[in-house]
């Protein structure tokens, strides 16, 4: 049963992104990649990733598509100009995609307790995590515990791209000003 | 949107609510989904909130800029001091146990500290892009 | 070998290649970056699926529970929807510069103002 619910929800993906990549209105985009992200935040909970299901609805389907929906404003653009007849990139992906599709032909199947994931160091977050840190969320214990160097990296990005909009989109008000005069 | 009355009424109910929603995601992160990303970008969208129903003016009104980039900084330079305070209270960079008399409560202390230094940066860099954005619409015209 | 078992990484790899298309193939560029948003969401999918057991629950710690899915991709996709974000972010403000300066963000009629440009400049 759960199977069978990941199963319609990737295939609702599926629809989605065909439409997305058929579709010129720009508006229209912007809603069905809302649309998309939903689902994966949905898929992502019946995967039992909980964490990851709250932070992509929240940052994909949420701030993502308002900041989508200001660029658009600011670009005053309504329609994609019609594409010409895609056949190259069509082959080359179709290319890629089988290739990628022989390379995933011995990996475990879904949801196999042997699969080699399950094998080395989770077993000893999920044993010794709440005991070491006190913390019941094994998730929040090794992001902020185990593996906080790699969130203090992430946090610096974070900073780096806000210091990078605002470099990019500050508007330098007394040179406006002396150009005026 | 000033004068959709049904809008105005259900912001003002609405925001707090959003709001307490932030804080306990932030809070709770140790005993159920949340944390530090989750929280932060909650907060911004309560904010954004306010600031498509109510206009920009008065969003910057009730968050400034200077204090909006002063939390972009202030996040990372929190998780740096807990990093550093690892290493002058005897231990490695980034070590929890040694922040308080008990391991576990220090890396009760560490894991509390980094997040909250996470959701301020993560929140004031997602206000700020959408202040930016919004922002130069309107000075164009 | 059921087929089924692998349906989740076939979903995944149509999700990347349809992205990679739409970067490709498409000349507006709000879409390209729409498209390199899916091409990166389908990657996540591609970490978390493998860790879920059917019959486990969320990776919480409680008494109730003995078998928990694997918390650490979760761990790493945390990481890479925020950075994700933070790079829609930066290219849309490039985007917006970009229109501000050549009027238009169709890629093609961008490459002809440009090639326009370059004969004056030398």
């Amino acid at each position: 049963m759960e199977t069978l619910i990941v199963n319609a929800l990737l295939t609702f993906m599926v629809v989605a992104v065909v439409v997305l990549a058929r579709t010129r209105n720009l508006f229209a985009v912007i809603v069905l990649s809302g649309i998309y992200s939903f689902l994966m935040a949905t898929a992502m909970v019946a995967l039992d990733a909980v964490d990851v299901g709250m932070t992509e609805a929240a940052v994909g389907a949420g701030i993502s598509t308002v900041l989508l929906l200001g660029a658009l404003h600011l670009c005053k653009s309504e329609e994609a100009k019609p594409a010409h007849r895609p056949w190259l990139p069509l082959a080359v992906t179709a290319a890629t995609g089988l290739v990628l599709v022989y390379g995933t032909w011995d990996l475990p199947a879904f949801s196999d307790p042997e699969a080699p994931i399950h094998k080395h160091v989770a077993p000893r977050y999920l044993q010794d995590g709440p005991r070491e840190t006190g913390v019941p969320n094994v998730v929040t214990a090794v992001l902020a515990s185990y593996r906080g160097y790699d969130t203090l990296g992430e946090t610096t990005v974070v900073f780096t791209a806000g210091a990078g909009i605002i470099a990019l989109l500050r508007r330098r008000r007394r040179k406006e000003e002396k150009e005026g005069q | 949107m000033k004068g959709d009355l049904i809008l105005r009424v259900m912001a003002k109910l609405l925001i707090p609510f959003i709001l307490l929603f932030a804080l306990y995601v932030q809070f709770h992160g140790d005993f159920g989904p949340g944390g530090g990303f989750q929280a932060g970008v909650i907060l911004a969208a309560a904010m954004v909130f306010y600031a498509v129903i109510f206009g920009l003016d008065n969003a910057r009104r009730a968050l400034p800029d200077w204090l909006v980039e002063t939390m972009v900084a202030a996040g990372v330079l929190l998780y740096l001091m807990v990093g550093f305070a690892g290493l002058f209270l005897g231990g490695n960079f980034l070590d929890y146990f040694v922040l308080d008399s008990d391991p576990v409560s220090g890396q009760h202390r560490g894991i509390f500290w980094v997040e909250a230094g996470v959701a301020i940066t993560v929140s004031g860099v997602m206000l700020k892009i959408f202040y930016m954005f919004a922002g130069r619409g309107t000075e164009e015209e | 070998m059921n087929p089924l078992d692998h349906y989740d990484y076939w979903v995944m790899i149509f999700l990347a290649m349809a992205g990679l298309f739409i970067v490709i193939a498409r000349g507006n560029l709000i879409k390209k970056l729409v498209g390199l948003g899916i091409f990166q969401t389908s990657v996540y999918l591609l970490y978390v699926a493998p860790g879920k057991i059917v019959g486990g629950t969320a990776p919480i710690v409680s008494e109730a529970f003995k078998v928990y899915s694997n918390p650490l991709p979760h761990v790493l996709i945390l990481t890479a929807i925020v950075v994700g974000v933070a790079t829609l972010a930066l290219g849309l403000a490039l985007v917006v510069r970009i229109r501000e300066s050549y009027g238009t963000i169709e890629e093609d009629e961008i490459l002809q103002a440009d090639t326009a440009q370059e004969p004056e400049k030398q």
